[in-house]
């Protein structure tokens, strides 16, 4: 039923990939050859970001990868009745060709329901999001469900907090529908802050309706009449495209004094974080929108669900978890149960990056092995390399080695393995990468970002990234394993927040699994994945050095002696670790080494 | 009160419910550690010291609630973990200088490091991270050392919670994190008021006074500024002041003090201080002998009395110093010319409410400020005039009092929730004629009140008639919508309390200022009740004592009339106190009406008494002033210099050499507040002892002594007593309202007036059951009167003045460099559609000239004042306000002249090189 069209992802990833200026060229190209009437529909991303931006031509749905500007004259000629599919733009898996969207394996085995639309509709329409069936679910909650009727049915959908924490949120939704107030909120967290993670942009820019539809549906279940959407400032576009999303659905009547006539007031403001982290903790966010810093408020206090936003009883859920609803109110919560596993219902969904050879967005059912997420969709490390770890969570989350790849992922099993679901960051490592140095990359991001409030958090992780600096860059002590293992435990004991509770977890886990790395660090000096520069050396091979002096021109410190045509060597004291003779050896010799540890002086 | 039975470390406890663990602990005598935890303040829970266990599970003490049965453990493996982690990493972030350390005696970091048992191997291992961050000395009084900072937020808490203000909040992120004002810029730039709040709660070195000197020894006494009447604690070391801080149970300050309070104590020990007599030979003043002055003073003295001389006594004395001056004047120099300052201030408060409600005092206890439902501020600005009844109204108004503020000017105030009627200078009558219109016209009345307690409500509501609500708005430029909401406001939220000062009584129609808003109070059955009533805010440490004691021609001490209170209108109901006097001093007294300060200076004042007094010759040959500096406080100040340069001998007695004492005769350096004992008399009648902290500098003598120096020396009796006490003695003798004070009571009993007996409790609420000195309270027709000066072409805006926060007068402040650092010279505020027609920017330099005169000065763009209307305070004497002001027309009860409504031109200057 579908009618010939082109879709043009236009997500932030596609869009700096130049996403934009392709659409036009192929409108221009279609106009030239006649084929004005053929549309060019922007949508949201697809999620493949390695291969951005994609064309994908419908009804046939065969994907275009990697699209340029002067590809469009030799695309839009395919359109052209007898004209051939422009093959050398597929997407190639294994060196052969994958025409169709649905034949690659990286969205084979995924599971794409929040993210359905994502790559489908255009997110800055209204009636895309109408033709695929948006606001049925609001339709269906306001007019055939009382509020407890809703609550219920997200209940038994076993739906959990997607924002990281895995929150069961009928239960939310069933203590702010009975908490008492003349005002209730509810919030959508889209202060998506972890390094790494796309996944809350992703929707935000690619189907910003189904969160508003989400929360029209929160409204009506807890009694609110305001809804507030906190997204990150960073976000231009979500920002910009949630912005047109509420002034349709309100021009539409799903938002307003009396959505859908039905008397029901609601109405959705939205609100840019101003950069911190800390901000998408939720006693912090509601701070920050009441025009506070945004710090959390210590335990014990009131829940949310009772005191939230302004003292009121508010709901706050992540932008996924909001998409989620309009699933489970159309489809039922057996539907949606029926994914996942007895814990966790429904589906995951990760920013994939890192060592990985499909960067993306995806989803997959709760439950699913990392390594079907890593390996069968994400295909692995580039190049066939083994993977060392994987690291998921963000900053909160923790590094689990290829040991344990075969375990399944869902809220529960990711905590007991000293890691956690947080907002959907994976990030594939591989024999490359230094777990010190990871360790001390997550602790540098938590001291920087940390609200300052608590002692432990505001100068445990200030303690914590000193000592980790020490082991990276050589002087560790023997005492800093234990120092480390002692702060974590005080500071997840001790802080206020989840920042700060969690901080230790990338220390915690990459002690746990890679010790003897922190111990190669301290004891020998060196640095096994050859990362950290005080603990490698350079070293350049006799028998390939042919002595062309490229290295020793580059080298910025002069630290390379040998004459023309002899074999060159790196003075050891000199050299500052920098690699610049790496890339200058010609790769037809390949003589500069990184070897692990130091090499011993004046060689 | 429900109680909760729990166990700290195995001990029961009970304590009442809601208590905290950690207050339950504190309170019984356990200790918790803990750096965050302020009893003033609400809990914060994030030094994360103060953990305890409870069931297996970490919980915050000081924001945990007790629970029938918790087992509490304050330590524990578990416990000691976290804590230990905490303290150390504060520790080891924190300079070890504790020697050095001005707080080291009350750290409280000091205190739980102690508590945990610091090892010295793992500190030094800590430490090694750290990084130096400046110390801010950039404002004049706060010290500001992030190395000592222990992030607990007190401060910040303390300036949001205690404060109202909300200067400072921490600022950036991590290990950044610090505490600053906006934009990290320096303190003063922010709407910090200097309080210096924060530094007195600061757990650690991190905020300390600069310069500061622990002292030897304090002193408790009263503060020496406005009328408030903080308590303040003075330390001295080596015969200097080096400290000050407000006096922790003090039911009205409660240890708060403001910028000048808390800080403003240096102009006693200041180098310019008067400290030998001055005689002036040929021309100039020199150093002289006490008995060379003295000898001249009683020559003088005997020469020129009666009608011939001017006394004028000083609102900064004490009250023994106050009452002698009266009987000075009155007995040595035979005249009811006795004068002081409050006649340029509240003397329409206190003159015009006698015949209305009995009294012109404050009718309930400062601490009752938070009592009231409603309150209506209308021509003052608490924050800076009286900043600790300014916060009083913050704290209030936070807690759900409503908030009705009638200014021309947006005062700090404004910053909180409240209904602005912005009307324009002088037009306060039409306003309250407005609301008394709607409270009438709505049946919104107390009528039970007024039948039971008032008299000739009738004639009052008579003289509205005629006046529409249409009219007020139209006079008075605040829309009748607006007018509407107030008065309904008022009338219906009770208790309601009204607050004013000079923008109602420095008019020359002050007095129906303050008729009005005492019948507003009068017909809504406001008076007699906690939180209700009126609170005319006194401007100085001791007015009220001033007014109380009989320093204003008609009346003798406790307000008992002499010859001359027939003058004033609706005085005629009084009888004269001149025999009783008489008979307590021992001599004849005058028999002539003696004149206020206005008209002993402009004798050809219009305004009060009968037609013939408006236009006298000059008669006083003589003057004798003693702290007050009229040459720059008194309305066309051209003038009184003049005068004194006229006049044959004028004595001034003070503790500078002030513009008014460089045109004197001679000069006694007298002692100052913190340098003698004594009484002040605060705005709320409570009177306070005042207690002698060091030696007056070089000659400088109390006031009293000299007083009764040249009374002796004059040949008068009943001049010799022993102290101050005896003084209050013979005060207690003669004036019905102190009969039961003395000093030994105030030593530890709080007192308000009237105090009818050595034991009867003092009256912290006035007019319970009938009003004092009428019983009932009598109405009075009002009629709006136009101010006698209005701008025209030539002098467009109006003029109105009044006080910076950070001055008092000219005399004091201004010598307090610090407070000339935060506001260093003179300005006119203008609102910037006015500059902006007029083409002046921010900071540009302006000549302001009214018919007298023209000076030059600063402008200051803001939309603080209503268009037409700029603001000029008046505490630069190289600048002075008052050579722009009129003394041509005075009330015809206070006598006070129109300087609140002065019109001017502003121009722009063009800077020469």
């Amino acid at each position: 039923m579908t009618t010939r069209r082109l879709l043009v992802s236009r997500g932030t990833c596609c869009v700096s990939a130049g996403a934009d200026r392709v659409a036009e060229a192929l409108e221009a190209e279609l106009g030239k050859i006649g084929l004005r009437e053929v549309p060019v529909k922007r949508v949201g991303c697809p999620g493949f970001s390695q291969i951005d931006p994609v064309v994908i031509v419908e009804p046939e749905g065969l994907l275009y990868a990697g699209v340029r500007p002067e590809d469009a004259p030799e695309l839009a000629r395919s359109l052209t009745p007898g004209g051939q599919p422009v093959d050398r733009l597929f997407y190639r898996h294994d060196g052969q060709a994958v025409p169709r969207f649905a034949d690659i394996p990286y969205y084979r085995r995924q599971e794409r329901i929040l993210l359905k639309n994502c790559g489908a509709v255009n997110p800055e329409s209204i009636e895309d999001y109408l033709e695929v069936g948006g606001y049925a679910a609001l339709r269906k909650a306001l007019t055939g469900l009382t509020p407890a009727e809703v609550v219920e049915e997200v209940k038994r959908s076993g739906l959990r907090g997607l924002g990281g924490a895995g929150f069961a949120t009928g239960r939310k939704w069933e203590s702010c529908l009975r908490a008492q107030g003349e005002h209730k909120f509810v919030i959508c967290n889209g202060d998506e802050g972890d390094p790494g993670a796309f996944v809350d942009r992703s929707l935000l820019e690619g189907d910003p309706h189904s969160v508003i539809e989400g929360m029209a549906i929160a409204g009506h279940a807890v009694g609110a009449r305001t809804g507030y959407i906190y997204v990150r400032a960073e976000y231009p576009l979500a920002v910009r495209r949630l912005r047109i999303a509420i002034e349709q659905a309100r021009e539409s009547g799903f938002l307003g004094d009396s959505v859908l006539g039905t008397g029901f007031a609601f109405n959705i403001h939205l609100f840019q974080g101003a950069g911190a982290f800390v901000c998408g903790e939720s006693t912090a966010l509601t701070q920050s929108i009441e025009g506070y810093r945004g710090m959390p408020r210590p335990l014990p206090r009131p829940r949310t669900t009772e005191a939230g936003l302004h003292a009121s009883p508010t709901v706050l859920n992540n932008v996924k978890t909001f998409a989620a609803v309009r699933w489970i109110i159309n489809e039922g919560a057996a539907w949606f149960a029926a994914r996942g596993t007895a814990r966790s219902k429904g589906t995951a969904l990760f920013s994939l990056t890192g060592k990985v050879a499909n960067c993306g967005l995806i989803e997959v059912p709760m439950g699913m092995t990392l390594r079907e997420v890593v390996c069968d969709i994400g295909g692995g490390v580039p190049g066939g390399k083994p993977i060392k770890a994987i690291q998921t969570g963000g900053p909160s989350g923790g590094c689990l080695p290829a040991s344990l790849l075969d375990t399944p992922v869902d809220f529960d099993t990711l905590v007991a393995i000293g890691s956690m679901m947080g907002s959907g960051g994976m990030v594939v490592m591989d024999e490359d990468t230094c777990m010190v140095d990871i360790a001390r990359y997550f602790m540098e991001f938590c001291k920087k970002e940390s609200c300052g409030q608590c002692s432990l958090c505001r100068l445990g992780t200030v303690q914590m990234l000193s000592t980790l600096t020490a082991i990276t860059e050589g002087r560790g002590t023997d005492r800093d394993i234990d120092l480390l293992l002692e702060l974590s435990e005080a500071v997840a004991g001790g802080s206020i927040c989840g920042l700060g509770q969690s901080a230790p977890n990338p220390v915690l886990s990459t002690i746990r699994y890679f010790r003897e790395e922190y111990e190669a660090h301290i004891h020998e000096r060196t640095c096994p994945a050859r990362v950290c520069k005080a603990l490698i050396s350079y070293y350049i091979s006799p028998e390939r050095c042919v002595g062309c002096g490229l290295c020793s021109k580059e080298c910025p410190v002069d630290a390379i002696r040998g004459e023309r045509r002899q074999v060159h060597v790196i003075d050891q004291d000199r050299c500052t670790r920098c690699g610049v003779c790496v890339n200058a050896c010609p790769e037809r010799f390949a003589a500069v080494e990184r070897l692990p540890g130091r090499a011993p002086a004046g060689r | 009160m429900t109680m909760v039975s729990l166990t700290i470390d195995g001990s029961p406890v009970q304590v009442p419910q809601k208590t905290t663990i950690l207050e339950a602990a504190l309170a019984n005598g356990m200790y918790i550690p803990h750096l965050c935890h302020h009893p003033d303040l609400k809990p914060a829970g994030i030094c994360r010291v103060c953990m305890v266990e409870v069931g297996g599970q970490l919980l915050v003490s000081c924001r945990a609630a007790v629970a029938p049965g918790m087992q509490v453990k304050t330590t524990s493996p578990a416990v000691d973990k976290v804590r230990r982690a905490a303290v150390e990493l504060l520790v080891a972030d924190h300079d070890a200088d504790c020697l050095a350390c001005a707080k080291a005696d009350s750290c409280k970091l000091l205190e739980v490091s102690r508590y945990i048992g610091i090892d010295p191997g793992r500190y030094e291992m800590l430490r090694a991270h750290r990084l130096r961050k400046e110390v801010d000395e950039s404002h004049p009084f706060i010290r500001r050392d992030y190395n000592k900072c222990v992030l607990c937020g007190i401060c910040v808490r303390t300036c949001d919670e205690v404060q109202g203000v909300a200067a400072i909040d921490f600022a950036f992120r991590g290990y950044a994190t610090r505490v600053a004002a906006v934009g990290d810029r320096p303190l003063q730039e922010s709407v910090c008021e200097s309080c210096g709040e924060c530094v007195v709660r600061c757990p650690t070195g991190a905020l300390l006074p600069i310069g500061f000197e622990k002292p030897a020894r304090e002193v408790s006494t009263v503060c020496p500024y406005c009328g408030t009447g903080c308590g303040l604690i003075l330390g001295t070391r080596g015969g200097k002041i080096v400290s000050a801080r407000g006096v922790p149970d003090h039911t009205t300050s409660q240890g708060r003090l403001c910028v000048k309070g808390r800080f403003g104590w240096s102009f006693v020990n200041h180098p310019e201080r008067l400290t030998t007599p001055l005689v002036r030979k040929d021309g100039r003043l020199v150093e002289s002998s006490w008995d060379e002055a003295l000898d001249l003073i009683t020559d003088r003295f005997a020469r020129y009395r009666a009608r011939q001389a001017g006394v004028f006594g000083s609102p900064k004395t004490t009250n023994e110093e106050i009452y002698l001056t009266s009987k000075f004047a009155r007995v040595v120099m035979g005249t009811n010319n006795v004068a002081q300052v409050a006649h340029l201030c509240h003397a329409n408060t206190v003159r015009g409410l006698i015949p209305v409600t009995g009294s012109g005092a404050m009718t309930v206890p400062i601490w009752q400020i938070k009592d009231a439902a409603c309150h209506l501020v209308i021509g003052c600005n608490p924050t800076e005039a009286h900043p600790i009844v300014g916060l009083e109204v913050r704290q209030a108004v936070r807690r759900g009092t409503k908030l009705i503020i009638a200014n021309p000017y947006e005062i700090d105030l404004c910053r909180l929730p409240h209904l602005r009627l912005p009307l324009r200078p002088g037009t306060d009558v039409a306003l309250l004629m407005g609301m008394a219109k709607v409270i009438l016209e709505e049946g919104l009345l107390d009528r039970e009140f007024i039948a039971e307690r008032t008299t000739n409500f009738e004639a009052y509501a008579e003289s509205l008639r005629g006046f529409s609500l249409e009219e007020a708005a139209a006079i008075t430029g605040v829309s009748a919508e607006l007018i509407r909401e107030a008065a309904r406001l008022y009338a219906t939220t009770k208790p309601a309390l009204i607050f004013w000062s000079m923008g109602i009584t420095q008019h020359s129609h002050g007095h129906d200022n303050v008729w009005a808003l005492a019948h507003l109070a009068m017909m809504t059955g406001n008076y007699g009740k906690p939180g209700a009533g009126v609170a005319p805010l006194r401007g100085h440490n001791n007015v009220q004592g001033a007014t109380d004691l009989g320093i204003t021609p008609p009346w003798y001490p406790g307000y008992q009339f002499c010859p001359g209170y027939e003058l004033f209108p609706r005085y005629d109901k009084f009888k004269s106190s001149k025999e009783k006097f008489e008979k307590g001093w021992g001599y004849e007294l005058p028999d002539f009406p003696g004149l206020s300060t206005v008209k002993q200076f402009h004798p050809k004042a219009k305004g009060w008494g009968p037609q013939e007094m408006w236009d006298l010759e000059r008669q006083i040959k003589l003057w004798y002033i003693i702290g007050a500096d009229l040459v720059n406080a008194v309305a066309q100040s051209e003038g009184v210099k003049q005068a004194l340069q006229q006049a044959e001998f004028v004595v001034v007695q003070d503790i500078f050499l002030t513009d008014t004492a460089r045109e004197a005769d001679v000069v006694l350096p007298a002692a100052c507040f913190a340098e003698k004992d004594g009484t002040f008399t605060a705005t709320d009648r409570r009177v306070q002892l005042v207690r002698k902290a060091v030696e007056p500098p070089g000659e400088a003598r109390p006031d009293w002594q000299i007083i009764c120096e040249i009374a002796r020396r004059l040949g008068y009796r009943g001049f010799d007593f022993a102290s101050p006490a005896a003084v209050m003695d013979e005060i207690a003798s003669l004036v019905p309202a102190y009969a039961g004070v003395s000093h030994a009571r105030l030593q530890g009993e709080e007192l308000r007036w009237p105090v009818a007996s050595a034991e009867h409790p003092g009256t912290p609420v006035l007019h319970v059951g009938e009003f004092i000195r009428l019983g009932k309270a009598e109405f009075w027709p009002l009629a709006y009167t136009p101010s006698p000066e209005l701008p025209d072409a030539d002098y467009p805006l109006v003029m109105t003045t009044g006080r910076d926060l950070h001055h008092f007068h000219h005399v004091m402040t201004r010598r307090v460099e610090g407070l000339n650092d935060l506001c260093p010279e003179d300005y006119v505020e203008l609102h910037a559609q006015d500059a902006a027609a007029l083409g002046i920017a921010d900071g540009d330099q302006v000549k302001v000239s009214s018919r007298r005169a023209s000076l030059l000065t600063r402008a200051r763009v803001s939309e603080r004042p209503v268009p037409g209307v700029v603001f000029k305070p008046i505490h630069f004497g190289e600048k002075p306000t008052n050579a722009l002001t009129s003394a041509e027309h005075i009330d015809a009860v206070g006598t006070t002249p129109n300087t609140k409504v002065c019109p001017v031109r502003v121009e722009k200057v063009q800077a020469t090189a």
